[in-house]
């Protein structure tokens, strides 16, 4: 017992090994003991209990049942598990075939096989209990103790959902039996005292009198530490469970009477328990434990009866704050109460009714007004000495938060991370389960010095659903075989094929399937110059890849995309993955220690991911720590993340990372070649296969242009796709006809024609002087740049030759200025006026060309 | 005396109801030449570039067809009227009603990706809008859009028309995201989107990066004032005559067969001929008409061509030469000293230590002819000069630099100076002969 003077929760075995396997170098338990510095709690958790399991996001923990629990040879602690899915973990098309709504609280015995059974006992959380039922019976009404209570109906083997066969269901039945949880107080000031087993026993559902208290017991445990960091708020909800001892009570029992301690047993397997718990805990204080559980018991046998107890014996506080806890787990409001709050509360009730004002309605608060002097003295002390721990425990936090987020302080942008009240806030907001509040962190006084301001302006309206407007008429239909063509053309129509990209589809999907087998990580980076079909590819590498997982031919991965022109801010993609993994949204800074955590951590339950990174070159940053963290998680151990990487230039890696992600990145690259016009040839072909709409060299003639200038394949099929418009205008004197070379002729020089030239001819008779003026000037002087003072003489001396009216300063100053907004020359600010310095912007032998023409 | 005094109060009836047609015509005209994007005014010389664009929006109407296209063309040159045209006739069209979603930008207005994600949102009215207003942060702005965008399609979704207009400013939007997002949508099985950007840069397609310019249709339509003299007199009549509803139809009668006769006056065809060389843009043309019609009064109720050819004058006028004539005499001393001191030095830079000199030696010679001014009296002059911007310094004047050494260029051509000095009144004679060249006493 000697890790209890640690503050995290400490896991420690129940009972001795009940045996071990040599070979394997295993030794197995029957229990486990969670135990929490700050609160002083012990729970066992009993193989066979039901438990709720850290998953990837905190709102949402697993649900299991423990099945076996061991050491392996590197003294780590494992648990094996039968694990129950929530509704929110199957696949939304799936839920459908339920045919029926689904209440929060039903569970699926989980028959997927897909998922790793065995998991580290340190990620339990605390013990629940699941109940199960048959298929048409409803779910018992009970509104106390909803975090605590499962139900489980079907069973869900990733395809359909059956109902429970009955050895499973009496299986589930005896578990919730046979279930017991132990939890221990202690007080550190008396050794003998440590250990005040307390059992309870929970028969069956509808007896709730013991469960309103795990939820105030939850609450006011959770208030007591400070909650700022994940650390901090899982242990708190782990503890929060373990139904009696509330640290406000043990506090004030250490004040009150130091040499007490108490208990109170609700059940009785619990002594045969402790009878034949041969732990490694001195036989001393079990004897100890083992009186003051009888004695405790006595006490509360009949706790109407003393809540007039004069002595302010644990008991009368006890029940008083019992009563309180009554009443607070009625309202849901005043769960936001902090554990300094209700010791306030608690003495306000007494003098000040009105303030209790939940206290009103129902509860028989009975607590005498003698007390109430010594309560105002202990909880002034009490307040005094929690405001102390809580600024402990804050730090303690912040240290551990900051080993979280080593990696993060590399961020600029946050520099004080954990300290900061914006950051302990999204923390609460996140991780902390439904039932924790926010608001109570500021009664307690070293918290109101980090209270977050409100936010004045509005926010975006939570509900907001991202959406279009569906339009009035419907679309039509294509009518004629251009139409049609024209729609198959269109870059956004999906092939069902993608012809010439083989070859790098079968190496992609290879590569992210070997690693889907084996359950590890990777990254790949893909190059290529933009319209090479890379997006393209990797999106029906996955597609084909959801195929098979749905086929049970591969393990279920969970793909996410991002897009770096998509980001505002290359830190942004750390929250979109998030938002994308588990549904939270969170702050850049946060995002990134919850995805490292996540991906760090081995997550049980946990799938691969397939994420896919677009336009990586801009998530570039000073110090390159979004792509150095992106590089990094594969290559740990439980990541299970495989990263497609895609971007434009081949060298990359080389040209703009720092060595350090360079080398994280890999060497398993492909690199995309433009097309060639076969390739191009056969792209479009296979597009418009069945439909004759093009002559064969029509089509081979835009493959050639399009091979030549770039390759792209999406300049190809605009190609195509304004040929037939240019069709479809000449048609209509006529029958039908198919795209002709003609029509591919002037598509393509509409697209790639130089606009210069045109410009030019259609210019001005005195802008075409100018610029004639401008060669001459160029010609004269040697230099490709001139003043518009030059070069208006040369304009006037020209304009003479013609016999035209020479135009003035101003009329010239404006044609400068026209032809500059065109591009048509390079200008500079116009407040130079004469000695404003001038430049062509196309070739002098471009403007010949279109000058002479005339 | 009697029939005077009937003919007198007939003349003052047709007057006063010409007074009433004249006022009608000035408004006519007036709005016609001053909103160049109301749709009311016809197209000229852009048939074809109208059937390109109005089929593009069509399908995307009725087919859901995501397009993107640049409308290019040199400023004045039609763009934003040609896409009031389409949209116009395209709202008519029955099977476009209510059909379609219009979004318009400005790059001079959504300077940044922010305020024009922001707009974007307000003008489709997305749910994430409170009022009239959208909070969030960019990156949620983005996302939401983006989603919203993302989860329509091409056959339940109603299309959206994206108007850029002035669509190079938003390239340099940072990471031109926008543009990136727009066109990639306008590319993928996506809630169906037209992009149309309109431009007067030739290089736009130049300054799109390689993946949003992969992204664009590559389709251009140019706008290039591509008419020739004959249909820029068309336009001239069309563009002056009055409509058939006008009220007083025996007015507009008269009024339309004068400008037949004007079109077919050389002196007209001569004004019309100097402003098509000059600027073929409509826009020019219509100022010039502008400033003509104003002449239009009671008593003056019809355009002459002496009102044309006033209205060029006004138009074409120099102005810096014409800040000259207000100059004083010794401002003008001034300004030929620096006009020699540019042919001495050949366009070197000058301060005004040097213009007093050649000032002095002026002096020296004609000193009967002219006062010798101080000094102080002749700074300032200068700095009369300098603030008309006439002259210009070199550098910004710092507090350290004497204001007599600061260095500064003439901002007028020899020509303009020696156009202003023919037009100066009373210009003493010396004067001028020193203008003409430095060397005159010799």
């Amino acid at each position: 017992m000697n890790t209890r003077q640690q503050s995290k929760l400490i896991y420690s075995w129940y009972g001795k090994p009940l045996g071990s396997d040599r070979k394997l170098r295993t030794s197995h338990y029957k229990g486990i003991l969670i135990t929490s510095e700050s609160s002083k709690t012990e729970t066992c958790i009993q193989l066979g209990d039901f438990i709720l399991v850290e998953g990837v996001n905190a709102d949402q923990p697993y649900v299991a049942q423990l099945v076996d629990l061991y050491e392996d040879g590197a003294q780590h602690k494992h648990a094996v598990v039968q694990w129950f899915c929530r509704l929110e973990e199957i696949p939304q098309n799936q839920r459908k075939m339920l045919k029926r709504d689904i209440s929060a609280q039903e569970v699926f015995f989980d028959q997927v096989l897909g998922y790793d059974t065995d998991i580290a006992a340190e990620t339990i959380i605390k013990s629940i209990m699941v109940i199960p039922l048959h298929l048409g019976e409803e779910l018992p009404v009970i509104t106390l103790n909803k975090e605590q209570t499962f139900y489980v109906k079907q069973s869900w083997d990733g395809k359909c959902f059956k109902v429970l066969s009955p050895d499973t269901f009496s299986k589930l039945k005896e578990a919730n039996k046979t279930r017991g949880v132990i939890t221990n107080s202690s007080k550190a000031s008396i050794p003998s005292d440590i250990f005040t087993p307390v059992k309870k026993k929970t028969e069956s559902v509808v007896r709730s009198a013991t469960k309103p208290k795990k939820i105030d017991m939850e609450i006011e445990s959770k208030h007591s530490s400070s909650k700022s960091s994940l650390s901090k708020e899982r242990h708190s909800q782990r503890m929060a469970n373990n139904d009696i001892k509330t640290p406000t009570a043990r506090k004030k029992l250490e004040l009150n009477s130091p040499t007490r301690s108490k208990g109170r047993l609700l059940g009785y397997e619990v002594l045969g328990l402790l009878d034949d718990d041969c732990d490694a805990t001195a036989p001393l204080e079990q004897s100890a434990t083992k009186r003051k559980v009888k004695f405790t018991n006595d006490i509360l046998g009949s706790p109407p009866k003393i809540p007039c107890s004069d002595d302010k014996s644990k008991s009368t506080t006890q029940s008083a704050e019992h009563h309180q806890s009554d009443i607070m787990r009625l309202s849901p409001y005043t769960k936001v109460n902090d554990f300094s709050d209700e010791d306030k509360n608690l003495q306000e009730k007494d003098d000040v009714p009105s303030l209790g004002g939940y206290q009103s309605s129902q509860s028989p608060v009975v607590t005498p007004r003698s007390r109430r002097r010594c309560v105002q003295k202990t909880s002034a002390l009490i307040a005094e000495q929690i405001s102390m721990l809580d600024q402990e425990d804050f730090l303690s936090d912040s240290d551990s938060s900051y080993s979280l987020s080593s990696e993060e302080k590399e961020d600029d942008d946050d520099d004080d991370v954990p300290c900061t009240p914006e950051k302990k806030t999204k923390s609460n907001r996140i991780l902390s389960t439904p039932k924790s509040s926010r608001k109570s962190a500021v009664h307690t006084p070293a918290k109101t010095l980090r209270k977050t301001p409100l936010k004045g302006t509005p926010r975006t309206p939570r509900n907001a659903t991202p959406e279009i407007p569906r339009r009035i008429q419907a679309t039509q239909e294509p009518a004629s075989v251009l139409e049609e063509a024209r729609l198959r053309l269109h870059v956004s129509a999906i092939p069902e094929s993608l012809p010439c990209r083989e070859e790098e589809f079968q190496d992609i999907y290879n590569f992210v399937e070997s690693k889907l087998i084996d359950g590890t990580g990777g990254c790949m980076y893909i190059s290529g110059v933009p319209g090479t079909g890379k997006t393209a590819t990797v999106h029906e590498v996955i597609r084909c890849l959801q195929q098979a997982a749905e086929n049970d031919e591969l393990p279920p991965f969970q793909f996410v995309e991002i897009n770096g022109m998509k980001l505002t801010d290359p830190h942004q993609a750390y929250v979109q993955i998030l938002e994308f993994l588990t549904g939270q949204k969170v702050t850049a800074t946060h995002a990134a220690v919850l995805l490292a955590k996540l991906f760090s951590t081995p997550g049980p339950k946990r799938k691969t991911t397939v994420l896919i990174v677009d336009e990586l070159d801009l998530l570039w940053t000073q110090k390159q720590n979004v792509m150095y963290n992106l590089f990094d998680w594969p290559t740990q151990r439980h990541s299970k993340l495989i990263i497609l990487a895609i971007a434009n230039t081949m060298d990359l890696p080389e040209r703009i990372m720092m060595n350090r992600v360079a080398s994280r990145l890999g060497l398993t690259r492909m690199s995309f070649q433009p097309y060639t016009y076969k390739q191009l040839q056969q792209i479009v072909s296979s597009r418009l296969k069945g439909v004759k709409a093009f002559e064969e060299d029509a089509v081979q003639l835009v493959s050639r242009k399009v091979a030549a200038l770039s390759g792209d394949a999406r300049r190809c099929l605009d190609i195509c796709r304004r040929a037939t418009e240019i069709c479809e205008f000449a048609r209509q004197k006529r029958a039908p006809e198919m795209v002709r070379m003609a029509h591919v002729t002037e598509a393509i020089d509409e697209m790639f024609s130089s606009p210069y030239v045109n410009a030019i001819r259609n210019a001005s008779l005195h802008e075409q002087i100018f610029l004639k003026a401008i060669l001459a000037e160029f010609r004269r002087a040697g230099v490709e740049e001139a003043t518009v003072q030059q070069i208006y003489h040369h304009h006037v001396a020209l304009c003479r030759m013609e016999g035209l009216q020479s135009p003035t300063v101003s009329e010239t100053m404006a044609i400068c200025s026209r032809l500059g907004a065109c591009r048509l020359l390079l200008v500079e600010a116009s407040s130079k006026y004469l000695h404003m310095r001038v430049r062509l912007n196309l070739s002098q032998d471009d403007v010949m060309y279109a000058l002479r023409e005339e | 005396m009697k029939p005077s005094a009937m003919s007198k109060r007939k003349l003052k009836e047709s007057s006063a109801e010409s007074a009433e047609s004249i006022s009608q015509v000035q408004k006519i005209l007036r709005e016609r030449f001053c909103h160049h994007f109301c749709a009311a005014g016809k197209l000229f010389g852009m048939e074809q570039q109208y059937r390109h664009l109005l089929e593009l929006l069509r399908r995307t109407t009725v087919h859901g067809e995501s397009n993107s296209a640049l409308v290019i063309g040199p400023r004045g040159s039609g763009k934003t009227a040609l896409l009031n045209h389409v949209l116009k006739d395209l709202r008519e069209m029955t099977q476009v009603r209510e059909n379609l979603l219009e979004v318009h930008l400005n790059g001079l207005l959504q300077t940044n990706d922010k305020v024009a994600l922001k707009e974007i949102t307000r003008q489709l009215q997305l749910e994430n809008v409170v009022g009239d207003k959208v909070f969030g942060s960019f990156a949620e702005n983005l996302a939401f859009l983006l989603e919203a965008l993302r989860k329509g399609n091409r056959t339940s979704s109603c299309p959206i028309l994206f108007v850029l207009d002035e669509f190079d400013l938003f390239v340099h939007h940072k990471n031109q995201s926008l543009l990136y997002n727009l066109f990639d949508i306008s590319q993928s099985a996506q809630t169906p989107v037209t992009v149309i950007g309109l431009t007067c840069r030739q290089d736009i397609l130049e300054l799109l990066e390689k993946r949003v310019k992969s992204r664009f249709s590559h389709r251009q339509i140019y706008l290039m004032n591509s008419f020739d003299f004959k249909q820029y007199i068309k336009i001239f009549k069309n563009q002056l005559s009055l409509p058939a509803e006008f009220p007083d139809e025996p007015f507009a009668q008269k009024w339309n067969n004068n400008v037949q006769h004007l079109s077919e006056d050389k002196a007209v065809q001569d004004v019309l001929q100097k402003l098509f060389h000059h600027s073929k843009d409509l826009r020019s043309l219509h100022l010039l008409l502008m400033l003509a019609v104003s002449a239009v009064t009671v008593h003056h109720p019809l355009l002459t061509a002496a009102d044309l050819q006033e209205a060029s004058r006004q138009h074409s006028t120099d102005s810096k030469a014409n800040i000259v004539h207000g100059l004083s005499v010794l401002e003008i001393c001034l300004i030929i000293a620096m006009k020699h001191l540019n042919e001495v030095y050949d366009g070197e830079p000058f301060n005004f230590q040097m213009v007093y000199n050649e000032f002095q030696k002026f002096i020296q010679r004609k000193a009967h002819s002219m006062y010798n001014f101080e000094k102080p009296v002749v700074m300032k002059a200068f700095e009369h000069l300098l603030q008309l911007e006439l002259v210009q310094p070199l550098e910004r004047p710092s507090a350290r630099a004497q204001r007599e050494f600061l260095l500064l260029k003439l901002l007028l051509d020899s020509s303009q100076i020696m156009e202003a000095l023919q037009l100066y009144p009373n210009c003493p004679t010396d004067v001028k002969q020193w203008a003409a060249s430095s060397l005159s006493w010799l």
